[in-house]
């Protein structure tokens, strides 16, 4: 399957929408550093991993699915919610690749400069999560 | 206990500030990466994009060093471990039970809190 890029999809959402999601990645990361501040970095450092986007992607996923159902006269379809699915499945997928980043962060950062290690670490999250992508095709296939 | 000066509340007040919108930036950066790719199973890799991770650490390691932003990374692992549940499970209610994507995502946001804790209670 060919990854493309859908600059359109961009038009299907509202202003607000976008709002929305800027204001929940900066209060939950508000959140974290006031939750590391009082209980320490064992506690805080768990919601670094808090699922920010997951939500909001999947919810707006289903809702403009939905909207195109009804555009097209198809009142009730279950089509948003299994779009929402798959959504949910490559997060999955992507969770995985989180989990590495974290591993990276955690071994490297008191050696070396920590920019470097957060662009690596960057770097291989994206390559790992199009690795088990494709991977999880290619046994899908088999 | 002395009550903390002007300063440092003006100083606490600029890095939450500093915190929100670099947060909020990543967070619809990586929102947006996911909105225009195609198909719908890869732009959900974005779902679990380090947004948060990256502006915090980058954060912790300017205001504390290094070595606190790796004890926080070290906790990061459990909660991309409870991230991965919590995906799982979203993921098959809503293609089997057909639940809806807002009352699914949100409704089982405490199953992250309590995988991440539980986790971390288990290694502590």
């Amino acid at each position: 399957m060919v990854i493309r890029f859908d600059p359109q999809s961009l038009k299907q959402s509202a202003w607000h929408e976008y709002l929305t999601r800027f204001v929940l990645g900066g209060a939950v990361s508000v959140i974290a550093g006031l939750i590391a501040e009082h209980y320490g970095p064992a506690i805080g450092g768990l919601f670094l991993a808090f699922p920010a986007i997951f939500p909001a992607s999947a919810t707006l996923i289903e809702k403009h699915q939905r909207e195109r159902k009804q555009r097209a006269g198809i009142e009730h379809s279950i089509r948003g919610r299994l779009a929402a699915a798959l959504d949910a499945r490559g997060t999955a997928l992507g969770t995985m690749a989180l989990a590495a980043f974290a591993l990276v962060a955690w071994q490297l950062l008191p050696h070396y400069n920590a920019a470097w290690i957060l662009i690596g670490a960057l770097l291989l999250w994206l390559v790992l999560s199009v690795a088990l992508w494709r991977l999880r095709k290619l046994l899908a296939h088999h | 206990m002395h009550p903390p000066c002007a300063g440092s509340i003006y100083h606490t007040c600029v890095q939450l500030l500093i915190r929100f919108f670099l947060g909020g930036l990543l967070v619809l950066v990586f929102s947006l990466i996911g909105d225009v790719l195609r198909p719908k199973g890869f732009a959900g890799l974005f779902g679990a994009a380090p947004s948060i991770a990256l502006s915090t650490l980058a954060l912790t390691v300017a205001e504390k060093g290094n070595a606190y932003a790796a004890l926080e990374a070290r906790s990061m692992m459990l909660g991309a471990i409870a991230f991965l549940c919590y995906s799982i499970v979203c993921c098959l209610l809503m293609a089997k039970r057909h639940l809806r994507a807002p009352v699914t995502t949100l409704g089982l946001l405490p199953l992250w809190g309590a995988c991440a804790f539980t986790l971390l209670a288990l290694v502590r």
